[in-house]
């Protein structure tokens, strides 16, 4: 059990995909206008990263070690498959505000490293924590990078107004304030790390 | 079919909807391989040349097998597997016939499989081209021009980006800055620039 939760809290804080391992940027970028979009776009890549884990680990030792890449690809693009169709039919309007980005998740290195580093070698029951750690770790980085966004790009988080007559600034919500804030939060991470080693 | 379509596909794909700075797809390799102006070239040289062979297969495979079959819903896993496997192919062919080019590309080539940027136009191609499932007049055209100018746009980032670093790796910069929080502050701060050619919303 202890293990198990290690497995699950490693991919939360440890090895936490964006700020630590720095993988899957795109989306992350992409969608983190809005705290709603974060977390819709990370329940997706939750779904995606468990599925694929789990399927994976539990074929890897009928897949020749030549074609796996493809062969991972294949599962993992069934997932995603099933989740856009899943959103486009119960929540339209998520899926128009995620939009290609929602295909794309395939071609997220989250899903495909974890698969290729973790899930090719361990067991079925492992894997599976690893893909929900590895999830629940990129929706709260998700989280924190959307809200920091929608707050000073809009002034609201989750649509609520938090402060009366702040001014929003509109460059956040544009391309240019997702790579300054990431490439702040990253650095802060960094000094984080520094002071406690 | 008009040149003036063909005219805003290149200024919208190259400076107003740029790849790295407003879309952010292949932000990963763009961050990675960015710190020296000659592996950059090369790996957005091959790039260029996969968005568009890319976009030429996807369009066809869209059109003439996805659509008569009513089987849309496979798009993104045919395009992957096409897409992975094409890459595969080039590197095989490449390997063959010129090692020294091997070289200068080989390395880049299996990233590329998973750079969101090659997936990217190929859907982005099937939602602008293709109107309730009907291709628009001149749609092959479009995508393999889009492909073109996708990869344009992906060079011109990666240029800019590599000669800025080259010339910062001499820089006395705060530790925790180093490499990767500094490369997304420059990228913000040309995603910025590039806001420019779009105008401003009022």
């Amino acid at each position: 059990m202890k293990k198990l939760f290690s497995e699950f809290i490693k991919g939360v804080i440890g090895e936490n995909p964006t700020f630590v391992l720095v993988l899957g940027l795109c989306p992350t970028l992409a969608v983190s206008v809005s705290v709603i979009n974060g977390i819709g776009m990370g329940f997706a890549a939750t779904f995606v990263l468990l599925g694929s884990n789990v399927i994976i680990s539990m074929i890897k030792n009928f897949v020749p070690e030549r074609i796996r890449i493809p062969c991972y690809i294949v599962v993992i693009a069934t997932f995603v498959t099933i989740t856009e169709l899943f959103m486009k039919a119960y929540s339209p309007a998520l899926n128009r505000a995620l939009g290609i980005y929602v295909p794309l998740i395939v071609v997220n290195c989250i899903v495909l490293g974890r698969s290729e580093a973790y899930a090719s070698k361990q067991t079925v029951r492992d894997s599976l924590f690893d893909g929900l750690g590895m999830g629940v770790g990129f929706t709260l980085a998700l989280i924190l990078i959307s809200a920091i966004r929608e707050f000073l790009g809009s002034g609201t988080i989750m649509g609520e107004r938090l402060i009366k007559g702040f001014e929003p600034a509109f460059v956040m919500g544009m391309p240019s304030g997702a790579l300054l804030v990431i490439g702040l939060l990253l650095a802060f991470f960094n000094l984080l790390k520094g002071r406690r080693a | 079919m008009s040149l003036a379509q063909f005219l805003t596909i290149f200024i919208s794909a190259v400076f107003i909807y740029n790849v790295i700075l407003s879309r952010f797809l292949g932000l990963c390799s763009f961050v990675a391989i960015s710190k020296e102006t000659k592996p950059a070239l090369a790996m957005s040289l091959s790039v260029m040349f996969v968005t568009t062979m890319s976009s030429i297969i996807t369009w066809l495979i869209y059109r003439f097998l996805l659509i008569p079959f009513g089987i849309t819903y496979l798009r993104t896993i045919s395009f992957i597997l096409v897409i992975a496997t094409f890459v595969q192919f080039v590197e095989m062919v490449i390997r063959k016939v010129s090692p020294s080019m091997y070289r200068f590309f080989g390395i880049y080539l299996p990233l590329i499989t998973v750079n969101c940027a090659v997936l990217g136009v190929a859907v982005l191609n099937v939602d602008m081209f293709f109107v309730k499932d009907k291709a628009v007049a001149g749609s092959f055209f479009y995508s393999a021009f889009q492909g073109i100018c996708v990869g344009l746009g992906y060079t011109l980032a990666m240029l800019l980006m590599s000669g800025i670093r080259e010339r910062l790796e001499l820089c006395n910069v705060p530790k925790c800055f180093k490499d990767f929080p500094l490369a997304f502050i420059i990228a913000s701060i040309m995603s910025l620039s590039f806001l420019g050619f779009g105008g401003f919303p009022r």
